[in-house]
Parts: structure tokens; sequence; C-alpha cells
């Protein structure tokens, strides 16, 4: 079962032609930015409050990033902050009633700390009870200001809608642009906002598949260099790179186990056959799990690392299926009621499947109850792709296509709200939203 | 940082030309000349194919690729989520075919694409299923293995952009690209 029918394993770090595109992957000055629009929120969104903090000197307006987060999320809608009569920093200060009467139903008070504990201690108050529901403090990085108040979004959301807040996360993505065949492709990590864009990589040559791993100290990615595909994993804060797989043909869809040791890939070998395997990343052991003519491609793991669902046109079109990573004899096909059903992401909670599924002539973004099989398209574009959820569980970013340019976009997973994160330059696509950050 | 870029723009613009083939060569120069065959069914328009022939004929000639067959075009077409090679284009590839059997030195890089509908990493599938049917009819045809390589560049290199069905029709294809 081993890859028998592949060529040699190519593990050169850094091979000539990667020397070569290593000269471009460090951040450069022009990358395409994101501008998030909330194109649908929740109708009764939660009242709430930012108030500025009380600045220790540093200038940085935390609570404006705080209050762009929660209105970004389209389930909260913030308080114009000329309308607010009082500007307390410390929940005993906070004249519930008033809030209340304004029409908040909570407040979010803070200020900056110095010294030894240097950052900004916040507070969240219940403005019909007048009760403290909980405080924190937040460190503020060196060289990032925004971290922090993301942070304190993130403790806001948890509070209020009982959910961690993925403020913190962040996302890659492809950028291209240039006519064709005079393409530029870069690989872009930033910010859930957009904020904070780094270049990753770039290329004359297409990037693909861009895929963390689960402590988002890595991506995965396919680059075609030399006129083949190979995968490259790269580090994120050193910027160095290892071509995992350059083997004869296809080599795509790279996909991390949940521990971090194995990569889920397809490779094809020179006969053209894609087919699912698994690289251990440590012993660069392959193993094939899928052994079939048709295509089988675009692995994700289960959120145990047991399973691995894959699309296959073993039937006609493409569908999902799953198999067993340990045994992988039996293959069952978990998607039905569209002839096109791809692209599988699994839920961080395991229950739910989110594709690509073709309504009539449409690509949309629909998610499938893993439980019940019921199937629920969120996404009303033509050329809806690449789903990917947050970590939260709570949305999926993906992309669409309106008219000549690719963009990014978010919808909640009971479709209640979705944003626009429109590029202002070129082509974004194949969005990927990264890990929870470890704990500060 | 600057440098460094000119050094890969150059040693970028070496491989190419190494590859024989500049990238606008590989565009058809007339968008209408294949718009006759979007129409997704198998039973695609003839006239639309020469027309695409023609233009791809005219960038072929004294361009790169020295082994390439004269006048032949480089690029061919497929329908919609199919990796048959359509009537019109048999004798395109049985040129090729014959080129290449006469010369077993000379060796040829097919590359599949998609057009942008759908998943990216199924449409490199797709790619690499039309580049692969290519490969068996030149195989079948006396091309030996050795001479062949197949590189699926899925919807990741339109040769035109626009969300249009004769974009995408001019997109769904195999390039020949001669390495000698």
């Amino acid at each position: 079962m081993m890859g028998h029918v592949l060529d040699k394993p190519v593990l050169a770090v850094l091979a000539t032609l990667g020397l070569m595109l290593a000269a471009l992957a460090t951040t450069s000055v022009v990358r395409a930015e994101l501008q998030i629009d909330i194109t649908k929120g929740v109708s009764d969104p939660i009242p709430i409050a930012v108030v500025p903090f009380a600045a220790g000197g540093g200038g940085f307006d935390y609570a404006a990033v705080v209050q762009h987060d929660l209105d970004g999320s389209g389930r909260f809608r913030t308080m114009d902050r000329k309308a607010q009569r009082t500007q307390p920093t410390r929940a005993a200060e906070v004249v519930a009633a008033d809030w209340h009467a304004d029409g908040q139903d909570y407040v979010l008070v803070g200020r900056l700390t110095t010294g030894a504990s240097a950052g900004i201690d916040c507070e969240l108050v219940n403005a019909l009870s007048g009760q403290s529901l909980g405080s924190r403090h937040v460190a503020i990085e060196a060289g990032n200001p925004r971290a922090a108040a993301h942070r304190i979004s993130d403790f806001v959301y948890g509070m209020i809608i009982g959910t961690r807040g993925a403020f913190s996360t962040r996302v890659a993505y492809v950028a291209v642009d240039g006519a064709p065949p005079a393409q530029r492709f870069q690989l872009i990590v930033a910010d859930a906002d957009g904020e904070n864009s780094q270049v990753v990589l770039e290329s004359h040559q297409p990037i693909m598949s861009p895929a963390w791993s689960a402590d988002g100290r890595w991506l995965a990615y396919v680059s075609f260099e030399n006129h083949a595909s190979a995968i490259i994993v790269q580090e994120l804060r050193s910027g160095e790179r290892r071509q995992v797989s350059a083997r004869a043909g296809v080599n795509g869809a790279p996909a991390w186990s949940p521990d971090g040791k194995r990569l889920a890939l397809t490779l094809s070998g020179s006969g053209g056959n894609l087919d699912i395997y698994v690289l251990d990343l440590g012993t660069q052991e392959l193993t094939r799990i899928t052994e079939d003519p048709a295509i089988d491609t675009e692995a994700a793991w289960s959120t145990d690392g047991t399973q691995l669902y894959f699309t296959s046109d073993r039937s006609g079109g493409p569908q999902i299926y799953r198999t067993d990573v340990a045994s992988h004899q039996r293959v069952q096909r978990i998607t039905f009621g569209s002839a096109y059903n791809a692209r599988p992401r699994i839920s961080p909670d395991g229950r739910l499947l989110a594709l690509v599924s073709r309504e009539g002539s449409d690509y949309r973004i629909a998610v499938q109850d893993l439980a019940s099989g019921s199937v629920r398209v969120l996404t009303r574009g033509s050329l809806d792709e690449s789903p990917s959820f947050a970590p939260n569980g709570m949305s999926l970013i993906y992309a669409w296509h309106g008219g000549e340019r690719g963009s990014l976009a978010t919808v909640a997973i009971d479709g209640l709200v979705s944003q626009q994160l429109k590029s202002d330059r070129g082509d974004v696509r194949e969005p990927v939203w990264g890990p929870f950050p470890r704990s500060p | 940082m600057l440098k460094n870029a000119l050094m890969v723009v150059a040693a970028t613009a070496l491989l190419l030309a190494g590859c024989g083939g500049k990238p606008d060569q590989r565009v058809p120069k007339s968008a209408d000349a294949v718009v006759g065959n979007d129409s997704g069914a198998a039973g695609s328009s003839g006239a639309g194919a020469a027309g695409a022939a023609g233009a791809e004929a005219g960038d072929a000639a004294g361009q790169g690729g020295a082994s390439a067959p004269a006048n032949v075009p480089r690029v061919i077409y497929f329908d919609f989520d199919s990796s048959e090679i359509r009537p019109e284009f048999v004798s395109v590839v049985a040129a090729h075919a014959k080129a290449l059997a006469r010369n077993a030195s000379v060796r040829v890089r097919l590359e599949g694409h998609t057009d942008e509908r759908g998943s990216p990493e199924y449409n490199i599938g797709l790619g690499e299923r039309r580049a692969q049917a290519v490969k068996r009819a030149l195989l079948l045809q006396g091309v030996a293995d050795s001479q062949v390589t197949t590189v699926s560049y899925g919807e990741e290199r339109p040769a035109v952009t626009g969300a249009t069905e004769a974009s995408w029709a001019k997109n769904r294809r195999v390039e020949f690209v001669y390495l000698n």
C-alpha cells in the first residue's frame, strides 16, 4: 500500500528553484488589503456601548478596534460615542439605568495600565441589572496594539454570545494580479479583520491550497515551480520552507492532521490517477489511502484525526466520501442531492460538513449536518468556492466571484450574518481560517 | 530585495525561453475564434475550431519550440466537464503525434487547464485528466512515454479572464509545450 507507483520522494530542502523562490519569500510592500463590509446582520443585533478606554498615554484607540470587531460580527450594534452621556472607566462608575434608558444592554469600560502589568483592564456591565459580568486584563503586544483589542472583543463576544470569539485569529489567502499569462501570485496572511497583512510568498507561478497547521505556526501549500506542482510547508515566523512532496504528476490539496504530525495530500504519479495519501512528516513514510481510477482529492481530517473526508467522482460527478485513516478499506458516500458536491471541510465540533454544492448552474457554499444528512445552502452567489470554518465554528470564510474579480466573504453557519471582504487590488481567493492563537 | 526580485524575474524569463514558448503565444489571438465551441454540448462546431486553429498556427510560426511541427495549433479545447478529444482536434493531436514519433529526441509537456467553475483542487484533477487523454492519444500513435510529461494547472492559469461561457470555453484546454 506504500506509494509504489510513485517516483522516489524528493525531499530536497530548498532545491535550486526553491532557493529562487525563497528570494521572494519575504514581506513585500505591495499587497492586497482587505476591506470588510457587512452585507447582512442579525435583524435584532445586541446593543452595547464600548466606552473609550482611559488612556495611559499611548494614543492608540483600542476601544475603536473593539467597536469595529463587534459591529463587524453582525451580532452587535455599538453605540455612537458622541451619544454617550458619560464615559466611565470602571464598572463601579457605570450608572446602569442611564445606559439602559439610552437603549444599551451592555456597557464595556476599561483603562490602560502601566508598569509591570502594562495592558488594558476592562469590565463588562449588564445595563439592565447593573452587575459586572466579568473583567479581563490583556497585555499589549509591542508593535501590534490591535491584538490586545481583538482579545477584548473575544472576551465580550464569549461573555455575551457564549462562544469563544474569533477576532484574534488570522486568515491566509491567495492574491493574484496582472492579466494572464503574466500573473503574479501572493500568499498572504492577515488578521481576521483583514489588517496586518503580510506576504508570505510571492511567485510568478500559481500558489494554491494553503492549509494551516493546528498550532498556527506552519502553512502548507502547493506551488508550481519549474512547471510542476510541489507541496511546501513553511514556518511563518522564520520563513523556513521545506519541500515535502515533488513527485511526478499532481502534488495537491495538503491537509494537516489535527496532531500536526501528518499531511493528507493528493498524488497522481505519472499515470495521472489522483488518489489520497498520508505523509508522515517525521518519518517521510507515505501511506496510500484511496485506490480508485476516479479523481480522489481535497482530503479533510475529521476532528479526532481518525477519518478522512474527500472529493471523488467515482460515481460520475464529484461527491464527498469518507474513509477510515487506519484501515481505509471501506469508503462511504456522504453527499447526495446535488450532481456536484466538492471540497469538504469539517466544523470544529465535528458535526457539520461544509462543501461547495451546485444548484442549477450556480456553485454555492452549503453545510450538511453529518448526523441527520440535512443540507442548508448558505450563499447566493454563482461561483462560490473554498469554504473554511472559523475556529469557533460560528462562520465560514469562502471565495466568490463578482464579475471580473475574485473576492472573499464570510457567512454565519446559521445564515444570519454575512460579510464581504474586498481586496483593494487584484483577485483574492482560497481563504483559510487559522486556528485560535495559543493562550497568551 | 529588488535585486533578488529582478534575478528571479530574469531566471523565470530564462526558463520560459528554454521551454521555447513566449507566454503570450498561448493565448488565442482571435477572441471570437473559439466562441463557437462554448455550448458545452457534444456536437460542437468545427468552424469555430478551425478559426482557433488558424490563430494558433499563426502564433506558432516562427516562435520558440524549434522541434514543434510547423503550422500545427498548440492548443486544443474541451467541452465542459469533459476530457474527450473533440473530433475537430483529432487531426491536431495526430499531427503532433507524427512529429514526435518521427524524432524520439523531441519532448513535449502537455499542460491541462479547466475553466474557473467549481473547486480548485478538483479542477486540478480535471486538468490532469485532459492532459492524460492527450498523452494516451499520442502514445497510441507511436510516441514514446519518455517523450511526454503532463502538468495540470486546473483553473490557475486561465488563457483569458471573465466569468462568461465565451471565456470559459477558451480556458478548457490542453497546451502542447515543446521542450526542445
